[in-house]
């Protein structure tokens, strides 16, 4: 199974970071990867609620996404299926991920690690092979020398 | 962000899913070319299994094959295997940048929160 995992120390304590990532207001000021607005954020956080988020890049092209709560605990963890879609669509049929998101309290404030799995649901069907992610790591360090987490 | 999406991924990515055909692929990364029989070596499996392993590797184009008499020399194609990279990094750049920005908000929030002695 392809996934993304990240592991990030913040300087705040969970519960500020959980508000960070859970209230709409919150969402506006970090969502999207790079300096581009955030055009609407909606949020029902509870198990059963839905997100709905649209964000302009700084090339001008507009993506949402969208996605359910799956597992809602305050300020420790945070589950959700995760989809692209455009207009309201989804983008791909069937392609359907999933982000996972523990908060941990630490002297200094929050570890999170941010884990964005189930990518490639067609590729993962085809195996019940473990470790997946680990070896394609490998792979990728023989084929590049970016590193990916 | 998902237009990239294509058949291509998929082949890529299923191919990838067996073990036996990523140490293929290692393999190959690192000797450049090998025969079959060589590639075959380290398997406890017939060459007629190894031989379907390298036809799926064929079919989605993450290796070439070229026969010399009787020997067949499979080498390394390395597209496929950037693209599928490059389709996970931009899930790893959406995802990090995103986590930077809210770490620098939440920590903003934290410095007026303690300002205002919460």
């Amino acid at each position: 199974m392809t996934s993304l995992t990240l592991v990030r120390r913040i300087r705040a304590r969970p519960a500020i970071v959980f508000e960070a990532l859970t209230a709409p207001d919150g969402i506006a000021q970090w969502w999207g990867p790079d300096a581009g607005p955030v055009l609407l954020a909606e949020t029902d956080v509870r198990i059963g609620g839905r997100f709905r988020v649209r964000f302009r890049m700084l090339d001008g092209t507009e993506h949402e996404s969208t996605g359910e709560y799956l597992e809602v605990a305050e300020s420790k963890r945070l589950v959700m299926s995760w989809q692209w879609t455009s207009g309201g669509e989804p983008e791909e049929a069937g392609e359907v991920s999933r982000v996972e998101i523990d908060l941990k309290g630490i002297d200094a404030g929050t570890e999170i690690t941010f884990t964005h799995t189930r990518l490639r649901t067609e590729a993962s069907r085809a195996s019940h092979e473990r470790g997946w992610a680990g070896a394609l790591d490998k792979l990728a360090r023989h084929f590049s020398t970016e590193r990916i987490s | 962000m998902v237009n990239h999406m294509d058949r291509q991924l998929d082949r890529t990515f299923a191919a990838l899913m067996d073990g036996t055909r990523r140490a293929i692929l290692a393999h190959l990364e690192r000797d450049h070319s090998a025969s079959v029989s060589e590639l075959a070596k380290p398997f406890a499996i017939k060459l007629p299994a190894v031989m379907k392993h390298l036809d799926v590797l064929h079919d989605a184009g993450l290796i070439t094959r070229s026969k010399a008499g009787r020997v067949v020399t499979v080498r390394l194609r390395h597209e496929p295997m950037r693209e599928a990279m490059d389709w996970l990094r931009r899930y790893e750049r959406f995802w990090s940048t995103s986590l930077d920005r809210l770490a620098a908000y939440a920590e903003r929030r934290e410095a007026d929160a303690r300002k205002k002695g919460r």
